[in-house]
């Protein structure tokens, strides 16, 4: 177990410094100057200097990346230049907005993905089989953004049923914030459940057809434990493998929907700061996504052996 | 003998058999058909599309814009520049057919043969993983973005980002496979008769791995679409006045106080690409399946 733990520390080490490096000097390499960008009106070269210096732009590279990376990690991820807000108070505003709608779209598509797998899995060949396995295609083929765009013309616009965009914090009116929220979290969710609900599916079919499943049967078992206890039990594994990758993904998938809802959260803010260039906050987005990536992954792994014992965490996944 | 006829099937001899069986278990499937005729359409009128349209693509007409769908000349009726939205549709679907194309092409050429690397040698197994966790870690869009602004946003470069973000796909199946294949007889027959590993890995086990890397491939073609789409709806794929229907979708969103049916045709036309290949793809799986009729 140490040994597992200090491979996965190492390794998670190494990608995470991976991706900072690759963020560090591919900003860098846009083509736009960033100093340019901020002196506005007055583009003397003695204020671009005076900029240059004061953001420390003049500097050489690996100097800059050195700096970087050890104030990084006293947790200052430094200051927007486009706004000059710390990018660390940016992201408390806009972190809770999107771990929100991830958590609720993900719980949604469990629900719906984990019910709709099982279901389809035991009623094979029959009418449930097939419609979940209809729904579950074309929430894989429909665009989600396209289904958001529709939900916001003719349910809100039309009804005033939800609101169409904007949002409310939690804490400030819980009922309100949840008006605001659903909607975004629901188109989102049935696109995950769709992929949740094939691979549901196809591991429950597979346990189904084991012969554990068919001595619990035969032991003269409930159906209904049959299902539960051993068979979904046994698929487990895979959707906690699914769940996991997706909320990984989630933290810069939410994007689009963000987008649309218009809702200010993570996905918005590293729009606009890729379209304007700004530094700090482009590489404080990436390090946080891959940081988010490799510790659900790594819970996922831990989980692993929480659910099916026979599974012991080794420094050697197979 | 059963143990012999295994790896018998595994290699090229038996090919032509399983290419029939695969073949005949396809053309059974209602589905695999219905969907195969479908992209056979959608492909033939991408192709023939600059000559099937009624009108060019950036002809505008200030005098009938928003022409709703039904009127005489605009079938589809006509967008805010009084473009027609038939031919902008059609030329739409043929983009989107081509980053799928290009997108999962990328994928393939840099994805299998590091699939077949991290599963053939042990040694460049640990530094492929990093490679791909690097890629599943990086946030899909800010890679796409960065591209789109250094090499500028096109149709192209848009098709190399969605490409980049699926190699991991690529190289997890093709890795699988590749470890499968080699713990078979017929690839410890062919090293102990002094094989080269490049023979091993271009002779036995590609060949033997290209029925997952085509199932792969389908799958991934819609998902390129969507891609597209996201990314020309956000203004970082394909560039205006070129057509594409994520971009149609964004102008719709901006008059769909307007026009909200504008809203409602390139989504159909999205999704109903998507889902012929979605659903040609799990036909394919079937049918390859060497398990047979059990799913």
């Amino acid at each position: 177990m140490a040994r597992y733990l200090l491979t996965r520390a190492w390794q998670s080490a190494l990608t995470l410094l991976l991706s900072t490096i690759v963020v560090f000097f591919g900003v860098r390499a846009l083509p736009g100057d960033p100093a340019l960008a901020l002196a506005g009106e007055d583009r003397s070269p003695e204020a671009l200097e005076a900029i240059r210096r004061h953001y420390g732009l003049d500097q050489p590279l690996p100097l800059q990346f050195a700096q970087y990376v050890e104030r990084m990690a006293q947790g200052d991820f430094g200051v927007s230049i486009r706004t000059g807000t710390p990018v660390s108070s940016m992201l408390t505003t806009a972190l809770p907005v999107t771990v929100e709608l991830s958590v609720l779209a993900i719980l949604i598509a469990t629900a719906l993905g984990v019910g709709a797998g099982v279901l389809a899995a035991v009623r094979r060949g029959r009418p449930a089989e097939w419609l979940a396995n209809a729904l579950a295609l074309i929430g894989l083929s429909v665009p989600h953004f396209w289904l958001g765009l529709l939900a916001i013309l003719y349910l809100s616009v039309a009804t005033g049923l939800f609101p169409a965009s904007g949002f409310v914090p939690f804490l400030e009116d819980p009922v309100d914030n949840l008006h605001h929220i659903v909607l975004p979290a629901v188109i989102l969710g049935t696109g995950l459940a769709a992929i949740i609900m094939r691979q549901t599916r196809s591991a429950m079919l597979d346990s189904l057809s084991s012969d554990y499943v068919r001595t619990a049967k035969a032991k003269g078992l409930r159906p209904r434990a049959v299902i539960t206890q051993h068979a979904l039990r046994n698929s487990l594994i895979v959707v906690v493998t699914v769940v996991g990758l997706q909320l990984g993904g989630l933290i810069s998938g939410a994007v689009v929907t963000e987008q649309i809802f218009g809702l200010p959260g993570f996905g918005k803010m590293t729009i606009d700061a890729v379209f304007q260039r700004d530094y700090p906050v482009i590489q404080a987005v990436v390090l946080l996504t891959a940081t988010a990536y490799i510790v659900i992954n790594f819970l996922v792994d831990l989980l692993y052996s929480v659910i099916d014992p026979r599974i012991r965490v080794t420094g050697d996944p197979a | 003998m059963t143990v012999l006829t295994v790896p018998m099937a595994e290699t090229g001899s038996a090919g032509v058999t399983r290419r029939t069986r695969v073949l005949r278990r396809l053309r059974r499937n209602p589905l695999a058909v219905v969907s195969f005729v479908v992209l056979a359409l959608a492909g033939a009128i991408a192709l023939l599309s600059p000559w099937l349209a009624p009108y060019s693509v950036d002809q505008t007409d200030f005098a009938h814009t928003f022409a709703p769908p039904g009127t005489p000349g605009h079938v589809l009726g006509t967008d805010d520049l009084g473009r027609d939205v038939l031919s902008r549709i059609m030329l739409g679907a043929r983009a989107s057919l081509q980053v799928g194309l290009l997108a999962v092409a990328t994928s393939l050429v840099i994805g299998v043969p590091l699939g077949l690397a991290a599963g053939y040698f042990r040694a460049w197994d640990a530094l492929i993983s990093r490679f791909t966790d690097l890629l599943l870690a990086f946030p899909f869009l800010i890679m796409a973005v960065g591209l789109a602004a250094i090499r500028g946003a096109s149709l192209g470069n848009a098709a190399v980002a969605i490409g980049i973000a699926q190699i991991p796909g690529v190289i997890r199946v093709v890795r699988s496979d590749t470890l499968r294949l080699k713990s078979l007889d017929f690839v410890a027959a062919a090293v102990v008769d002094g094989a080269s590993d490049l023979w091993v890995l271009t002779r036995h086990i590609l060949p033997n791995a290209t029925s997952v890397i085509l199932v792969q491939a389908t799958v991934a073609i819609p998902a390129a679409i969507l891609g597209e789409a996201v990314l020309s709806f956000l203004g970082l794929g394909i560039q205006p006045p070129a057509p594409s229907l994520g971009t149609m979708l964004a102008t719709a969103q901006q008059f769909a106080a307007r026009a909200p049916w504008a809203a409602v045709l390139p989504g159909v036309v999205i999704m109903g690409l998507a889902l012929a290949f979605n659903v040609f793809g799990d036909a394919l799986r079937d049918a390859l399946d060497p398990k047979g009729d059990r799913r």
